[in-house]
């Protein structure tokens, strides 16, 4: 087996999906590298960076939820308007009943929750199309919203903006970045380290070769390396900046989100509902409360979303959230998700959501009008879902393998039939 | 009864027809002869080769995609596509309708052959016509009701005015009384006796050979893709059981592995069970009545549509139909099989008939699949453990020798033998004491077949109780202990293996009469 396809295979990870996760980390590397190009350097500067996340962690945290509605075959239209609704409720509850912003907090989630619950009511247990129920709920709630705030603006105390414009407090010696951040980064380096040193476990335990050492070590050498970059550039900031509280709310959304949708039972359950609804019914899954909990789990995301947005404006108000919807999904769908659902992961999205976000705020930067952007961001998600289209009819996709195709075109026939291949596997040395 | 004439000229020759898929050789050389104003029928085992032959009479599969020779009123035919055919005066209706519910019964007696005047659709010229075509084949209804208004038996019947308004000379027929019930059958025979007099031809695909009997002229038997021969039911005094011995008269030998059976006591039982229909009121189990036994292999026998899956997916936790009625009992005790899970957890398992379209999620990889069954046997709280998953996936991989380079493959790169291996391997790691295994050779190569009869009596030897559905009756009587068989939703009897043979049990399959 050559380096490259070695590489390939094994770089992140080994799921069916690698390829094309791959193919949007490439995606992603590219818009960044041709930004910095483009602006002179204004994309990477702490400044900037610091921005894109404060600016677009509501939209990313909105796409972990959708990823859950789509890969279960649904689609949830009115988040934007969700958000919009318990932020003004929120707001409202807060300047008015004077109750405590912290509770705010849990009544928002609470409310985001009861909507959620309602919406996944029709959709799991009356049959309605998911389509029709939250292009209902989109009206519903964006109504509402104007309701309850008379169409009007509601300022929130500063204590409720910490979520959407706060930083992490500057401690301990003056080293001319912010510390915590810097913590931070550090025990994303050892994490990263530990899980790698897990997954080698792991795969000599199943009997399965793990990857070649040297693959283990670039691996674990990038993503050192980002996360070193990115530690940097957040904490090194103006100060009193640091990586955003609603960055730290997103990573450990992705975190717990991750987890849940690839080791846990019921987060696979969701996979084999959309992937095969009757085969799931029939190896024993309830559909119906597969389909409650995501349309419910939305709600709760979508609320944090909103709140978060209302944090960082310092108000809510009727304008709140209007076509976030249409962002997290095409985030999920430049994400690699499949439209027929099954298909799909939450890392794939957040990076899906970074390339929206990182186009928009290149070109932002570079002075592109509103207008061109719009018709870019659009052009960017048909071309990505009509390459997985046209990858699904090709039956495999991987830019590695679209780059040597024709090349490699020649070994096909000559390739071992299949059931000789872990042999093939076990003959790679561990160490290279 | 006005006579067929004997010396009536050939309407129809197909001549040495071969068609092959990939890997299977679905017909060998056919030949067939339909003579002008009979009926003639088609009759064989499922899988004899039936429908293959009518979709290259059709045009389904064009000319050039067979080899062999089709003559149609004297002159060779080519049809390149079904248009090409129905051009020709060739229609054929097929098993499931391709009427639109939500359309009119006139707009669909025209769908595609809508009458015109220049670009509009001439809608009374249609109107007019439709009521035409309904009085030729018997039918008064409004030719504006919707056709979701009206039963399966007066759908049928617009199905064929639908052929007659496209000036049929030869209808073609596959499995029209299926759905039918008894008087909406005896209606639609009279009619093709009635296009007889007419000088029509059809050609009738049926496995109700009671009905065979009664209407056809000639039979043309099939078996493993090759003509057996061609019956004249005047001349030769065709009775049923003469067609039976026509249509499963092979050898038997070797197919199976060896294997002495060890059976133990009864420890599963289902008692006046019955299930209605999911939409129409027609009962799919009539009270139905059966036992299983430890380590005993038990087969359900039956024609397509006799209600055998609707049997075994009703009992899989409702997966099927209306339940009305009907207990199980387990080891004595009664026990409650209101959803899949409860099913799972009594010790059930269930492998379908459609493994794609059912019974996998094509998306996944082996092992998931594996578990998908019972994925808390590989958790700790809810959080799988990949090592434990892997290794339970991996020791039926070498268990049922599962052809592939590694479980973490995507079960859709697997071929259709080890599809339904990993499918089997999912439900024998849900611990099941009864496993139900609808159709479990359908579509995989002789090899795979044997290795799984293999695990069928390794499942019983283990003490577990096997249920086979199947089509193919040399397989059931080749495995199985005790043979049920099922006729139009009822068990119609109860063979053991000593007294199994296929024209006995063909007799039950296609009979309501009870027998001892």
């Amino acid at each position: 087996m050559s380096g490259l396809q070695d590489l390939k295979k094994n770089l992140f990870g080994g799921t069916t999906t690698v390829g094309r996760q791959f193919g949007m980390i490439f995606t992603l590397v590219a818009i960044v590298l041709l930004f910095e190009v483009l602006t002179d350097g204004l994309t990477l500067t702490s400044g900037n960076l610091i921005a894109v996340v404060s600016q677009y962690s509501y939209i990313l945290i909105l796409a972990i939820g959708m990823l859950m509605v789509i890969v279960a075959g649904h689609i949830d239209l009115s988040v934007g308007s969700v958000a919009a609704f318990v932020g003004i409720v929120v707001a409202k509850s807060i300047a008015h009943f004077g109750i405590p912003w912290p509770l705010g907090i849990v009544l928002g989630l609470v409310v985001g929750a009861l909507i959620g619950a309602w919406q996944g009511f029709w959709v799991a247990y009356v049959g309605v199309p998911a389509f029709i129920v939250t292009l209902a709920g989109m009206l519903l709630f964006r109504g509402g919203n104007q309701f309850i705030g008379n169409a009007d603006t509601v300022p929130v105390p500063e204590g409720f903006r910490t979520i959407g414009a706060g930083y992490l407090p500057e401690v301990g010696p003056a080293t001319g970045y912010n510390n915590l951040t810097l913590l931070l980064g550090l025990i994303g380096c050892l994490a990263v380290a530990w899980r790698e040193w897990q997954s080698r476990k792991t795969r000599q335990e199943m009997g399965a070769a793990p990857a070649p050492l040297w693959i283990s070590g670039l691996r674990l050498a990038v993503m050192v390396g980002v996360i070193v970059f990115a530690t940097l550039r957040f904490a090194g900031g103006r100060v009193g900046t640091s990586l955003p509280v609603s960055g730290i709310i997103l990573i450990g959304l992705v975190l717990i989100y991750s987890f849940y949708t690839r080791n846990t039972v019921s987060g696979r359950r969701i996979y084999a509902v959309g992937g095969n609804a009757r085969a799931a019914e029939l190896s024993g899954v309830k559909l119906q409360r597969v389909n409650f909990f995501v349309m419910c789990n939305m709600g709760i995301l979508a609320a944090l979303a909103g709140m978060i947005f209302v944090a960082r404006s310092a108000a809510s108000g009727p304008q709140d959230g209007l076509s976030w919807e249409l962002d997290a999904i095409a985030a999920v769908f430049i994400g690699g998700a499949a439209v027929s659902g099954g298909l799909g992961t939450v890392s794939g999205s957040i990076v899906g959501g970074l390339v929206m976000a990182l186009l928009n705020n290149g070109l932002q930067l570079m002075g592109v009008g509103v207008d061109l952007v719009q018709m870019i961001k659009g052009l960017v998600l048909l071309l990505a879902v009509a390459i997985d289209v046209y990858n699904k009819s090709q039956g495999r996709f991987s830019i590695i393998d679209s780059l040597t195709r024709p090349f490699r075109r020649a070994e096909v026939p000559a390739a071992v039939p299949a059931a000789d291949a872990p042999r093939q596997n076990d003959k790679t040395p561990a160490a290279s | 009864m006005p006579m067929p004439d004997r010396d009536a000229p050939v309407l129809l020759e197909m001549r040495d027809i071969t068609k092959t898929f990939p890997g299977v050789k679905a017909l060998a050389d056919v030949n067939l002869v339909v003579n002008e104003g009979e009926i003639h029928a088609i009759c064989g085992e499922n899988g004899a080769g039936k429908s293959t032959l009518m979709k290259v009479l059709s045009g389904v599969y064009p000319y050039g995609d067979y080899s062999g020779e089709i003559r149609y009123r004297g002159v060779e035919a080519r049809f390149a596509d079904i248009r090409a055919s129905e051009n020709a005066g060739i229609v054929i209706i097929h098993q499931e309708l391709a009427l639109i519910p939500g359309m009119s019964i006139t707009e669909n007696i025209f769908l595609g052959n809508e009458p015109r005047t220049g670009l509009a659709i001439d809608w009374k010229t249609a109107q007019r016509r439709a009521l035409e075509l309904m009085k030729l084949v018997g039918l008064k209804e409004d030719p504006d009701t919707l056709i979701k208004d009206i039963g399966v038996g007066k759908q049928q019947l617009i199905e064929i005015a639908k052929a007659f308004a496209k000036d049929v000379k030869l209808l073609i027929l596959d499995e029209p009384t299926a759905a039918l019930n008894e008087s909406d059958s005896r209606q639609l025979l009279d009619l093709l006796r009635d296009f007889r007099t007419q000088g029509i031809t059809s050609i009738i695909i049926s496995h109700k050979l009671n009905e065979i009997e009664a209407v056809a002229d000639q039979i043309t038997i099939l078996r493993d893709g090759k003509t057996i021969e061609t019956l004249d039911v005047l001349a030769d005094g065709v009775n049923e059981d003469r067609i039976v011995r026509g249509m499963v008269g092979r050898d038997m030998s070797s197919r199976f592995p060896d294997y002495t059976p060890n059976i133990g006591e009864v420890f599963f039982e289902v008692r006046d069970w019955t299930v209605r229909h999911p939409i129409t009121d027609r009962l799919v189990t009539k009270h139905a009545n059966f036992s299983v036994r430890r380590g005993e292999v038990v087969g359900f026998a039956g024609l397509m549509g006799a209600g055998r899956t609707e049997l075994a997916m009703s009992l899989f936790g409702r997966s099927y139909g209306t339940w009305l009625g009907g207990q199980v009992f387990k080891d004595g005790r009664e026990i409650r099989l209101r959803t899949v899970s409860e099913a799972i957890e009594h010790g059930l398992a269930y492998v379908s008939e459609d493994r794609k379209a059912i019974g996998l999620n094509l998306l996944d990889d082996i092992k998931t699949s594996i578990v998908a069954a019972k994925p808390a046997k590989v958790a700790h709280h809810g959080v799988i453990d990949e090592v434990a998953e892997h290794q339970a996936a991996e020791s039926y991989r070498q268990e049922l020798r599962i052809k592939t380079p590694s479980v973490d493959e995507g079960v859709s790169k697997l071929s259709g033998g080890n599809q339904q291996k990993v499918v089997l391997a999912k439900w024998m790691f849900s611990d099941p004491d009864l496993l139900i295994l609808d159709e479990p050779t359908r579509g995989i190569d002789v090899g795979a077949k044997f290795e799984i009869y293999g695990i069928i009596h390794k499942l019983a030897e283990e003490g577990k109780g096997v249920v086979v559905i199947s089509s193919e009756l040399p397989e059931l009587i080749g495995l199985c202990d005790r043979i049920y068989t099922v006729f139009e939703g009822t068990i119609t009897g109860e063979v053991v293996r000593a007294e199994a043979d296929p024209e006995r049990l063909m007799k039950q399959m296609t009979t309501t009469k009870k027998t001892a």
